[in-house]
């Protein structure tokens, strides 16, 4: 086999991998956007999203549709009672207890989780067919075209709501500056629930839609959880193509590492670079300088 | 005069009293990690335990003694086993310990159980809990090679020489990979590519490409569930032609149901018979405990039963066999299970000597190949 096919295929394997980590690394970007809050339990509602639908399906038999829809409601739902519980009795939010506490909340819900559904894996079916179609010689899945749209669709979303609605404006005001939000009349309490709503839907519809690739079990939100984290800050935390291209970024580094250098090397890659970005552009790759956000 | 009778009275009270011990009942220790990390090991492995004690109670035991069972879970941790084992021995009196289930508790209960003379049957797979000899210590499950050995034999007639190794970077994966390694270079095999991946890993089409630019013409994938169906998808995906090989760490039916029906079809791995037994010939000696085993399990528990409490299943066998045999006592039960012969077992048949306290053979393992989603025998 020649280099040249051999190097379309790591490419178009790295982005579909990327494109997971784009959408999940999203997730985290909405939330810190409009609170400053990094949630680290963004990967769990990624595994809600695949356990919950296969939930609906498999044992209720459920259409898959409705499936979807009702893991989705869930899920927020989970979210929401999340933030109404754990974030909003805080005295003094600082970022650090909110840290800690999203860390606690992922532990906690991971758990309930296994509890619930046990510790098997499950997989769901695919939403278009098995057969893998043939780009330039490489082959990518049905599937992975699901997640590049739905990606597209997310940021198209999120670019309106945050630049073209009420609701959206008020929650950048809020990560500007809390207390002039506040001062000009904005809940700030109304903003932060309504981003933790909108964060946990977005990470169960990504975890939809890569369950019929990846598979799903309780555990699955802690690496994948990892790895959107990675995305995002590569991207800078922005909530559009930054984090994308961050996700890209790092899917195509981790699958070039495994095949052209190491797969034992493949996931301390991609961390380096992580680590590296942090130390060399903390404020991520393709954003400029620093400004006066929070 | 008087004295002398009531000398005698009291040595016939005495004796009557242990006797009467003696028949009562026969207590066993055991301990499993029924929780934690290998809880998929110590679960199995306590039910089928709790149900054949049950079971064998109820048909009035061996010869006329009751068996008193105390199960603690170690919960994987090497610390704890090594405290429960002290408990198990110290005050419950226990005459023979089944398990712990993986190699980590196993090895450090070891110089205990030497010490306190207790025989030790394991449910652990690693070689060295059994090489060297250790006096006290034996194991049920085959040692990890064993399934490697099977593989590359099967291979060896297919001459398929040029092997791809793809491992999961844990425990087990790594061992598979030395053990495959050491194999192949002894048997005159060539390693051509030699890759890893994560468990937690969601696509492997880098590595599979890797591997699809080489001349191997045998695809070797070594990890437990989900990794090797997510394999199994790639291979399909990237349209392979090799054939590809799984290990008995999969050998069930949700890893045909986690890679599909479609993808899996054709894949090829080394299992305990219990996956196939009803498809087994009539003839095999393990047929009858395969299906008694399976069917109990089914009855007791409502799910298929799996290899590893087959692990406990062979334990406790080997056990019943030795007090039958041989007598109750500690030292009895060790000299009994190391001159059992040919006992037929859920993981094989069990021919123990002084030189091995594994008694397994290649026998153990089946080739099995997945025929439109379900198991076959693999020809």
């Amino acid at each position: 086999m020649d280099l040249l096919p051999q190097l379309t295929q790591y490419a178009f394997s790295g982005l579909s991998t990327g494109a997971i980590y784009a959408l999940i690394g999203l997730g985290f970007a909405i939330i810190y956007n409009s609170t400053g809050i990094i949630n680290f339990a963004q990967g769990e509602f990624v595994m809600l999203g695949g356990v919950l639908t296969h939930f609906f399906l498999m044992v209720l038999k459920f259409p898959l549709v409705v499936s979807m829809a009702v893991a989705i409601l869930v899920a927020t739902a989970i979210g929401v009672a999340f933030e109404r519980l754990t974030i909003r009795p805080l005295k003094r939010p600082t970022p650090l207890s909110m840290v800690i506490i999203t860390i606690g909340g992922s532990i906690f819900i991971r758990g309930v989780a296994m509890l619930i559904w046990g510790k098997d894996t499950h997989s769901l079916p695919p939403f278009s067919g098995n057969e893998p179609l043939v780009i330039a010689g490489a082959t990518v899945m049905p599937q992975h075209l699901w997640i590049f749209g739905l990606t597209l669709l997310v940021i198209a979303a999120n670019k309106y709501f945050f630049y073209y609605t009420i609701s959206g404006k008020a929650m950048r005001a809020c990560s500007y500056n809390r207390t002039a939000a506040s001062l000009v009349g904005i809940d700030v309490r109304r903003m932060v629930f309504l981003s933790f709503a909108i964060s946990s839907a977005m990470g169960a519809m990504a975890g939809i839609i890569i369950a019929p690739l990846t598979m799903t079990a309780y555990d699955v939100g802690v690496m994948l959880g990892l790895k959107g984290f990675c995305a995002a800050i590569i991207g800078g935390m922005s909530s559009g193509f930054g984090t994308v291209l961050g996700g890209l970024l790092l899917g195509l580094l981790e699958s070039l590492g495994a095949g052209l250098i190491s797969s034992g090397y493949k996931d301390a890659i991609a961390f380096i670079i992580l680590l590296l970005i942090l130390f060399i552009r903390p404020q991520g790759l393709f954003s400029k300088a620093q400004t006066e956000r929070v | 005069m008087k004295r002398c009778v009531s000398v005698v009275v009291l040595g016939a009270v005495l004796l009557f009293s242990l006797e009467a011990l003696a028949a009562g009942t026969i207590r066993i220790g055991a301990l499993f990690s029924v929780t934690g990390p290998a809880s998929f090991l110590g679960e199995p492995e306590k039910k089928s335990l709790e149900m054949l004690v049950k079971d064998l109670n109820a048909k009035g035991g061996v010869k006329g003694n009751k068996i008193e069972l105390f199960i603690e879970d170690t919960q994987g941790d090497a610390t704890k086993a090594m405290q429960l084992a002290t408990k198990l021995i110290k005050n419950d009196k226990v005459v023979a310990i089944i398990g712990p289930s993986i190699t980590g508790d196993t090895m450090a209960i070891i110089p205990l159980v030497e010490k306190e003379q207790i025989p030790l049957v394991s449910c652990a797979a690693g070689v060295k809990i059994t090489d060297p000899v250790k006096k006290w210590v034996f194991k049920t499950p085959a040692n990890d090679h064993v399934a490697g050995e099977k593989l590359l034999e099967y291979l060896a007639a297919k001459k398929q020489k040029n092997l791809a190794l793809l491992t999961v970077s844990d425990a087990y994966g790594q061992s598979g990979r030395e053990q495959l390694k050491a194999l192949a270079a002894k048997k005159g095999f060539t390693v051509v590519a030699d890759e890893l991946y994560s468990p937690k890993d969601t696509d492997m089409t880098a590595q599979l490409t890797k591997i699809k630019g080489t001349k191997a013409d045998a695809l070797i994938c070594w990890g437990t569930n989900p990794g090797p169906a997510v394999v199994t998808r790639n291979v399909k995906q990237l349209g392979m032609k090799i054939p590809l090989y799984q290990s008995h760490g999969v050998a069930s039916k949700k890893y045909i149901e986690l890679a599909g029906v479609e993808a899996s079809e054709g894949v090829t791995l080394p299992a305990g018979k219990l996956t196939v037994y009803d498809k087994l010939k009539k003839g095999d000696p393990q047929y009858k405990v395969l299906s008694e085993y399976d069917q109990a399990y089914r009855r007791s528990y409502g799910v298929e039963a799996s290899t590893f409490g087959g692990y406990a299943h062979d334990a406790f066998a080997l056990i019943v066999e030795a007090i039958k045999k041989s007598g109750s006592t500690p030292e009895q039960i060790r000299n009994g299970i190391e001159q059992v012969r040919k006992l037929v077992g859920v993981s094989g048949l069990f021919t123990m000597s002084p030189t091995d306290h594994n008694g397994l053979d290649l026998s153990a393992f089946e080739m099995v190949k997945v025929v439109k989603g379900d198991w076959e025998p693999a020809k």
